[in-house]
């Protein structure tokens, strides 16, 4: 065991835990922060995405130990009020089904629009190929990545 | 709402339509808490309980928006709140079989309608007038003639001291604002900003965490535990054995996980240990048992057969597949003395308390079971194993404890939709008609694998429909319109095959049959003619059947859950490989509720349906299942998705559901394009391991 100091969502969170625990847990388990979903534990869902350092990440195989002083956005810190760009598409084209799945998928749309602010469809799809949906909300979810493209 | 208010007792289920009774401010304060009210707050808030689990079907916004339509309520001002499992309020509180919706909807109804009577009432008092002269709209009552207008909230004390008329009128369709329009689901706004709503989420002061070790192979019991390497290591609580489980106590996931490793376990054959190469050998002894028990009989099959024409012949199977909801297994049980609290995603909340109650010996009245958002179920979560293990584990280690199951444990441990191999014949006359049809079916673990009263029974002279099962210790169960998830792709190709074979257009085909239960039934129908004639034929208009160049169609229409959906497939070939392109489905599901919740339900069922009849299989060797987890087992992505279109009937006939009946028709959409394209018929689930994408397999 070993106290890490971590950067999330613009707050310092301390965690008691082995080097080897996956973030995905330490948010969960011991900082409360359970928006983000895990779904495989070995990187093939992307149910447990969260930006690091702005990049889409699997927080079930990324270890405390990696972060160091990498900065952590998970959805409950992609902003402030629920209104990034994305959550308001989501809602408003009433994305979520079981809704499971969309808190990694809002993830992995916000690095995408980050990179590429006006996305095409085939770079939507490529992006968000990795993140399963059982439910099958797949077209609305390229259809709200769109929509919040036009108004970022 | 402690500041008084209207509180309307209505039962969303009852059998016998209940009178409702309006609670005055006296006699709800007892009540107040666990209820199945719809209340309105002196401040105009309307609140409704919603009963049944909410697993994506979106029930959570259809029901109340029934209610809300009926009483012309300000949709913006009604609150939605999930109710715990109360067997005294609620009948039928599960999710499951597409019920929900027919079930409740003259109770929903006139509940709303209630209130709004009640509501106008005391307004027409307050202003000394007629009620009839009053109107309601948008949660105020108004009066035209003198411009008097009340909101709700102002009246609802009034209102609950006023008694319930025995009836009350509903409104005329025409009228409908909400019922019919486009409302988002009410827990969008938790949703997408990960506030905790799953089971998985749930965490109470003072719990300890577990996770539980199973057979890893069906047939097996454990011979021997040494969990002293895992007791010893850093988080963790306890190890303990109860049945076939092992479980792992601990105070963090990680930690559990990693003592779980070094849990040494022997397991020992206890029954049947069977490997998927066993059941393909066993289906093809089994289609020809003379075991089968024949589910339906009409006319002469052997004379028919005899005397036919040409004869079809075909057969089809599916592999099992588990439901993989996004969010695995897991709940939150707390045994105490004094009662027992469970919390978590289940389907169905009473059967897990029916049979908590009788694994601890105790009253069911003791037992609480609060009902969280599930992360999906497709039928999973109607099985209570995970309710119950969790119950018997806190029972033993005498602490509140939340049983998490990982992705592994979820796919291996059990509860799949059974495989099944069908073998249909047709005889044909000189004609091309259809004058004899058998069908056998053959189940594991499925009592009957036939729907032997759907069509084309009632088409065909003679008609043989019978079933054969085998019992095996794989585990099975409700899987996402159970049965039909394969029989309908399986009918709908062997109806294309037919159809081929007597030289005539599949629709029409299908529409000369139907014609022919409607002039010359033979034996009972149960489905309605009319309402699946009218989806065959809106289908073929909004998909252009056969008039799109350069495009192979497919088509396929099924019955089912009391709804009737029409699909045609378009498939083109791109570098020697069939693409789906798009598929357009036309439901009759009577009354539409919610717009987009039913796209939603229709959308995701096709994906559904298409993903795993294209990449869904669950292989077993030697009692194991072959896949584990998302690297071996394909689930439909976003690159895979074709367009789909979706067009209802608007009939206004009252509502079926709508979380299955959009599922079962696709697969035979899909295969029967894609025969159209290639000339290759796809027998066998999942479509990619066939030799037609071999070639394809790798790469997603
Ligand atoms: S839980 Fe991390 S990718 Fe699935
Ligand atoms: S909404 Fe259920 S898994 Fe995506």
């Amino acid at each position: 065991m070993a106290m890490f100091t971590l950067q999330i969502n613009g707050k310092e969170y301390r965690a008691d835990v082995a080097a080897d625990t996956p973030v995905l847990w330490v948010l969960r388990d011991h900082l409360g922060l359970v928006g983000t979903k895990f779904g495989c534990g070995i990187a093939q869902c992307g149910a447990c995405t969260i930006l690091f350092e702005g990049n889409a990440v699997r927080s079930c195989v990324l270890p405390i130990s990696a972060v160091k002083t990498s900065k952590i956005t998970t959805i409950e810190g992609l902003s402030e009020n629920g209104d990034h760009p994305l959550q308001i598409a989501w809602d408003e084209v009433d994305v979520p089904q079981c809704g499971y799945c969309q808190a990694g998928q809002i993830m992995t749309a916000a690095a995408l629009l980050k990179r590429t602010p006006k996305p095409t469809v085939e770079e939507i799809d490529n992006a968000m190929h990795g993140n399963i949906c059982r439910c099958g909300a797949y077209h609305r979810i390229r259809e709200a990545v769109l929509s919040a493209a036009k108004k970022i | 709402m402690t500041g008084g208010g209207l509180l309307l007792r209505f039962s969303w289920f009852s059998a016998e339509a209940e009178i409702p009774a309006v609670m005055t401010k006296a006699n709800f304060i007892g009540e107040l808490g666990i209820n199945s009210y719809l209340s309105i707050a002196t401040d105009g808030t309307i609140t409704i309980f919603s009963p049944n689990p909410e697993l994506g079907q979106n029930i959570m916004t259809s029901f109340p928006m029934i209610v809300a339509e009926e009483l012309d309520a300000d949709w913006t001002k009604v609150k939605v709140v999930q109710a715990p499992l109360d067997t005294q309020k609620f009948e039928r509180q599960l999710t499951g079989g597409s019920g929900a919706i027919p079930h409740s909807w003259k109770r929903l109804r006139t509940a709303g309608a209630t209130a709004r009577y009640l509501l106008m009432a005391a307004a027409a008092n307050r202003w000394k007038v007629e009620p009839s002269e009053c109107t309601a709209s948008n949660g105020f009552v108004l009066h035209a003639k003198s411009g008097n207008k009340l909101g709700y909230g102002e009246l609802a004390d009034e209102a609950s001291k006023i008694a319930v008329p025995a009836e009350v009128p509903l409104k005329s369709r025409k009228d409908f604002k909400i019922i019919g329009s486009s409302v988002r689901n009410v827990e969008n706004k938790k949703i997408i900003t990960g506030k905790g709503i799953f089971g998985l989420d749930f965490y109470r002061e003072g719990m300890v965490l577990a996770m539980i070790q199973r057979p890893t192979a069906f047939g097996t019991k454990i011979k021997s535990v040494d969990a002293s390497a895992a007791k010893a290591m850093p988080g963790i609580i306890d190890v303990v054995t109860f049945k076939n489980n092992v479980a792992i106590v601990g105070k963090s996931t990680w930690e559990i996980m990693k003592a779980r490793k070094a849990v040494k376990i022997e397991y020992e054959k206890d029954g049947n240990i069977e490997s998927t190469s066993d059941h393909d050998r066993l289906f093809v002894s089994l289609l020809n048992s003379d075991q089968a028990k024949v589910r339906r009989k009409d006319g002469d099959v052997e004379t028919a057969f005899k005397n036919a024409a040409k004869i079809v012949k075909s057969e089809y199977q599916c592999p099992f597949i588990p439901h993989n909801p996004m969010e695995p297994m897991n709940f939150f049980a707390d045994v105490r003395a004094d009662g027992v609290e469970l919390v978590g995603p289940t389907q169905t909340p009473a059967s897990a308390r029916t049979a908590t109650a009788k694994l601890l010996n105790i009253p069911e009245d003791k037992i609480t079971v609060t009902i969280t958002r599930l992360g999906g179920g497709f039928g999973r979560r109607l099985k209570f194993d995970y309710v119950v293990e969790a119950a018997e584990l806190s029972s033993i280690i005498k602490k509140p404890v939340k049983v998490i199951w990982s992705r592994e444990d979820d796919m291996m441990g059990g509860s799949y939709r059974p495989a099944v191999r069908y073998r249909f014949e047709a005889a044909l006359d000189e004609k091309g008609n259809m004058v004899g049809y058998k069908l056998r079916g053959v189940g594991i673990n499925v009592n009957n694998s036939t729907r032997e009263d759907n069509f084309p029974s009632g088409a065909v002279e003679n008609l043989l429909i019978d079933s054969v099962e085998h019992i095996s210790p794989i585990t099975t169960g409700p899987w996402r319109a159970p049965v039909t998830n394969f029989l309908a792709y399986a009918e709908q190709s062997f109806l294309d095959e037919v159809a081929v074979a007597a030289g005539k257009d599949p629709v029409q085909f299908r529409l000369e049959l139907l014609q022919k239960a409607r002039m010359n039934s033979v034996g009972a129908i149960k489905y309605n003619i009319d309402r699946m004639e009218t989806v065959i034929k809106q289908a073929a208009e909004k998909s252009g059947w056969g008039t799109k160049k350069g495009v192979s169609q497919g088509f396929s229409v099924y019955f089912s859950h009391a709804s009737y959906v029409a699909q045609v497939c378009d498939v083109v070939m791109i570098s020697g490989k069939p693409a789906v392109k798009k598929i357009v489905a036309v439901s009759d599901c009577g009354e539409v509720i919610n717009k987009s919740g039913a796209l939603q339900q229709v959308m995701g069922a096709i994906v559904d349906g298409y993903g795993h009849a294209m990449y869904g299989k669950l292989t077993f060797k030697d009692g194991v299942p072959g896949e584990k987890n998302f690297g071996e087992y394909r689930l439909i992505r976003m690159k895979e998705i074709p367009e789909i279109e979706a067009h209802f009937i608007d009939n206004g006939i009252d509502p079926t559901g709508l979380g299955e009946p959009a599922l079962p028709p696709t697969g035979g959409a899909v295969a029967n394009a894609i025969f159209k394209a290639t000339g290759i018929r796809l027998k066998n689930q999942p479509f990619i391991d066939q030799p037609l994408y071999n070639s394809a397999k790798k790469g997603f």
